[in-house]
């Protein structure tokens, strides 16, 4: 898949609280089965399943060999290198640090007022 | 040492983060900008286009903070601190939540404020339970919220472009 494509089909995998919560249940429990996946939510099997299918072709899900329960496995390898979350979390941080900055320039420049007074 | 950027990003194990950059800056300042409500909301506002209408900080042992921020097309992501230790104006021990738990369990929060010459190093360090955990909550938080909005990802589709070209 074109790094594109795949960055695509992160994003609208991503970009639904089920599949997130999906995810997130995988992160911490390991492989479970769609029946258990679909338990805590309000949800038919078959609905589950297709949001299986988003993630699975993003690449951030993959499925077991075992024919009768089939196990669904995190890929987290993809998830990060395919949102290259520590460059975003990076930018993320120079952002907020940059006003900080011009915040504790503004800070000293009051208490140096205050300290004449 | 360096005032301002760079910014250091590491990732010391597969369960930690460890942001850290220097102010120009004594550290009492400092410390109020990150446990003075009124001086977060001024800094800590989360990408372009997003609003933090909630910020509250109660800085003592036992004590805790909410940051909420909301952005386009309801985007939505809220942090949860339990302060475990703090020592004014040189670091704070807190458990963090995202989102109420849906991220997942808490992972720990640490916060150094260093003097150092004339200004002040403060050091982030993150650590969750697992990679997993790690990878999860901070590439969700991403996609998210911060950088990652949907704008920013045709920001990024088009230099990937450019750069493959």
């Amino acid at each position: 898949m074109a790094d594109t494509t795949r960055l695509d089909a992160t994003f609208h995998a991503l970009s639904d609280p089920t599949r997130r919560a999906i995810l997130a249940r995988l992160a911490l429990e390991g492989d479970v089965t769609v029946m258990d996946l679909a338990e805590p939510f309000a949800m038919s099997q078959p609905a589950i399943s297709k949001h299986l299918k988003v993630l699975e072709k993003a690449g951030l899900v993959s499925r077991g060999r075992d024919a009768q329960k089939r196990p669904v496995h995190l890929e987290a390898q993809p998830l990060a290198e395919a949102t290259g979350w520590l460059i975003e979390y990076r930018k993320y941080w120079q952002a907020q640090f940059g006003r900080l900055d011009d915040l504790l320039a503004e800070l000293q420049q009051l208490e140096k007022l205050a300290g004449k007074n | 040492m360096q005032f301002g950027d760079p910014l250091s990003v590491t990732s010391p194990s597969d369960t930690q983060l460890v942001i850290s950059r220097a102010f120009v800056a004594p550290p009492h300042l400092v410390y109020a900008c990150y446990t003075q409500p009124s001086l977060i909301r001024r800094w800590l506002t989360g990408p372009d286009g997003w609003t933090m209408p909630v910020c509250t900080y109660d800085a003592r042992a036992g004590g805790g903070y909410r940051f909420e921020w909301h952005g386009p097309d309801n985007g939505f992501l809220a942090v949860d601190g339990a302060i475990k230790t703090i020592d004014a104006i040189r670091y704070i021990d807190a458990e963090e939540r995202f989102d109420a738990g849906q991220m997942g369990p808490p992972y720990r929060s640490e916060l150094e404020f260093r003097l150092e010459d004339h200004g002040t190093l403060v050091v982030n360090s993150l650590t969750y339970t697992s990679m997993a955990h790690r990878d999860f909550v901070v590439s969700t938080g991403m996609a998210e919220g911060m950088e990652f909005s949907f704008k920013s990802l045709d920001r990024l589709l088009e230099s990937e472009q450019a750069a493959t070209r």
